[in-house]
């Protein structure tokens, strides 16, 4: 099975739409969208009509911190993004909000774990950022494949026989081979608002016939997704930090 | 539950059968699987009592890089398991001895060896092309197929360019095999393809001289000392290597990697074209440094942390490229090879660690006699020669990076090609004669080229040359 791993879409609709023609084409089976459907960008009513036609056809969907600040107020988002959040909850109607309640915080299929943020405590929303904080990740699940979000960076760790934990470079494009002597967390860069230097989209294809692993960047229409951000009365740097991605 | 490997034992469909070899870390056991026909031997780590990292990380690495490995120059897997019930991985079986038996027999014949290290280069330039350094180059791991190309094997200290590098941060010593480890590896330093011709450049030493260039170190202090230390120059050992031979492997294994060749294909172009090689005073020392220099030289080393900035392998691939000029002398040709050098030469600046091979075809009759056999053909090929070299003159490189040779071939496009396969060019550039009536009808020599090269090929034309001109232009 080929299964395309989105991530952190964060409402921007050109970003989404850019990704979703990549993977058209690459044989892709199913879709894992990890949370964060929502906040920041200026078109979440769409991107949630579209990932709730992908969950219909069976994409595995989790939720992320963004998602759940829809109508429960939340005191670790900053002021930006509350701003948004805000400004997202009079633009949703009924069913979007339900459809972003009803998510789930986790899902395991097969050898696979699916979360937004690190697995120990997913609802507390903690960054994966290092070896160190890839390290309860493992240790909390069993599963031998961990995908998670909520970084906008794209990183990959692994755990040996022996329980160490390693942070790996890789290329894009290049399916890397997630060897089954180890175990792995994959954090799957941001569709809608890379954080890594790179204005282009991240996400990601596992394979799992081939067991490989493959991080991929698409351009986006960046400059249309900014306009709209500031027509609709957003912070700036909301704008701003898509274009340079950063 | 740990399997252990066995004869008899039945495993994801592979039957194996005899053990063939018993190494450090692994054992070697013929296999056969119904749904395959090649004979097949499999690879089994021996994993020691306890958590055993440098055996397992070494085979985990192999299983990474290589299936993704494609060419004749490494062997083909077939299938591979992880350490849940017994890690393996089973290739197609390469019959024949390693080059450890041809280095048993060292010092070998001038002409052997030499053919010998080419094909050898030729492997590891293959492995380049492929994103990949080997890093434990050693007669052991080249096997020779019946039609000849070396394979490489055992990829447990590789690195792949665009792949985790799983051994990176796991182990604090250098790896490798000393004898014939590059100095950077031993800094720890696994991200530069030149290592790899080190690595050949030691080989070559041993199987001319029958040495290893620095013995056989046992500790790593030992293994330090070819940071300031240089070998006893091989001709010192035996007098009949030729000059240039000691001039390419010391080359190769000059402690600087910037002082190496930059890449596999330009050690191949001069073990091809020995009356090429430039020769320098590496090729005409006959004892090693005195004392005061190594003094001087270790005294600079202790430092040392690196040796350089790793170059990337696309990148230096694409750094030193080669490129084939092929050249038409005719007087009518005249504008036409200016603009050609014109270009060249613009090529130069901004590729300015390519090496340019220059080629002139003398197009010989389709049937009848070899015509260098008689003085009209040697005058031809000699008078062709001066041509080209003048031609060339004004690039003003260094001998070692422009070559000359005359090509003969009842047809142009095929001498062009050959050599383009044989030389390694990554580039052929050469100028299009015209449209004349004859060659629509003939075919024209660089169409043929630009449809038939497996490298880039670009093609020079008379910018003040009209269509309608050409037209009336007869071809030769």
């Amino acid at each position: 099975m080929r299964l395309a791993i989105l991530t952190d879409i964060h409402a921007n609709r050109e970003a989404l739409e850019a990704v979703l023609a990549d993977a058209t084409g690459m044989r892709i089976d199913r879709f894992a969208i990890l949370g964060d459907i929502v906040g920041y960008g200026p078109d979440p009513d769409w991107c949630i009509d579209k990932v709730a036609d992908l969950q219909a056809r069976g994409a595995i969907t989790v939720r992320g911190n963004h998602d759940r600040a829809i109508g429960v107020p939340d005191g670790a988002l900053n002021a930006q993004a509350r701003r948004v959040i805000d400004w997202t909850v009079d633009r949703l109607s009924a069913v979007h909000k339900a459809f972003l309640s009803e998510l789930p915080l986790t899902v395991t299929e097969e050898d696979m774990l699916f979360v937004h943020a690190s697995a120990n405590d997913p609802q507390d929303w903690i960054y994966v950022t290092n070896e160190n904080h890839a390290m309860p990740s493992f240790r909390v699940s069993k599963a031998r494949l961990i995908f998670c979000g909520h970084v906008h960076k794209p990183a990959l760790y692994s755990c040996d026989l022996s329980g160490r934990v390693m942070g790996h470079q890789f290329g894009y494009g290049t399916g890397v081979p997630l060897i089954r002597s180890r175990r792995w967390l994959g954090v799957i860069g941001s569709v809608g608002q890379p954080r890594d230097g790179s204005g282009l989209a991240s996400w990601s294809v596992m394979d799992t016939d081939r067991n490989e692993l493959t991080f991929r960047r698409v351009g986006y229409d960046s400059a249309t997704t900014a306009r709209k951000v500031r027509s609709a009365g957003l912070p700036e740097a909301l704008a701003a930090r898509l274009v340079k991605g950063f | 539950m740990q399997i252990k490997p066995a004869t008899g034992l039945e495993i994801d469909g592979f039957t194996l059968g005899e053990k063939l070899h018993t190494g450090g870390f692994a054992t070697i056991w013929e296999v056969t699987h119904p749904l395959y026909r090649t004979p097949m031997v499999m690879k089994v780590p021996t994993i020691l009592d306890g958590f055993d990292a440098p055996t397992i990380v070494g085979f985990e690495v192999e299983q990474m890089i290589m299936p993704r490995l494609t060419g004749p120059h490494v062997p083909r897997v077939m299938g591979q398991g992880d350490f849940s019930q017994m890690a393996y991985i089973v290739t197609e079986r390469i019959p024949g001895a390693s080059m450890w038996a041809l280095a048993k027999r060292a010092p070998l014949p001038i002409d052997e060896l030499i053919e010998a290290a080419a094909r050898m280069a030729q492997a590891v330039h293959d492995l380049h092309r492929q994103h990949v350094i080997h890093l434990d180059l050693k007669p052991d791991n080249f096997l020779q197929r019946p039609t000849g190309e070396m394979v490489l094997i055992d990829f447990g200290l590789s690195r792949h360019d665009h792949l985790p590098d799983l051994l990176a941060e796991e182990f604090t010593i250098p790896m490798g095999t000393f004898p014939y480890i590059a100095p950077e590896q031993i800094l720890r330093q696994r991200g530069d393809l030149r290592s790899d011709l080190y690595g050949l450049g030691a080989i070559i030493y041993h199987l001319a001289t029958g040495k290893m260039p620095f013995g056989e170190p046992e500790t790593i202090k030992q293994v330090r000392q070819r940071l300031w230390r240089d070998p006893v120059p091989p001709r010192a050992l035996r007098t009949e290597i030729p000059e240039w031979l000691q001039e390419i492997i010391l080359r190769a294994m000059e402690v600087d990697p910037a002082r190496r060749y930059q890449s596999a294909a330009q050690m191949i172009f001069d073990l091809t074209h020995p009356m090429q090689v430039r020769l320098t005073e590496r090729a005409h020392k006959l004892a090693q440094d005195g004392f005061w220099t190594v003094w001087k030289r270790k005294r600079a080393m202790k430092k040392v942390k690196s040796l350089g900035a790793p170059i990337s392998m696309a990148g230096q691939i694409d750094r030193a490229p080669i490129l084939l000029v092929a050249v038409d002398l005719s007087p009518e040709m005249e504008t036409l090879s200016h603009n050609l050098f014109l270009s060249v030469k613009r090529m130069l600046i901004i590729q300015p660690d390519a090496r340019v091979a220059c080629v002139n075809v003398i197009k010989t009759a389709r049937l009848g006699i070899d015509q260098t056999t008689d003085e009209a053909g040697t005058h031809l090929h000699v008078s062709r020669l001066v041509g080209l070299k003048s031609w060339a003159d004004c690039f003003d490189l260094p001998d070692d990076r422009l070559t000359y040779s005359i090509l003969e071939n009842t047809d142009p496009a095929t001498a062009i090609l050959e050599h383009a396969e044989a030389i390694e060019a990554d580039h052929i550039m050469m100028g299009a004669r015209g449209h004349s009536t004859a060659r629509r009808f003939l075919g024209s020599v660089s169409a043929r080229v630009v449809a038939e090269a497996s490298c880039s090929v670009t093609v020079i034309r008379r910018p003040e040359k009209r269509r309608s001109e050409e037209a009336t232009e007869v071809a030769a």
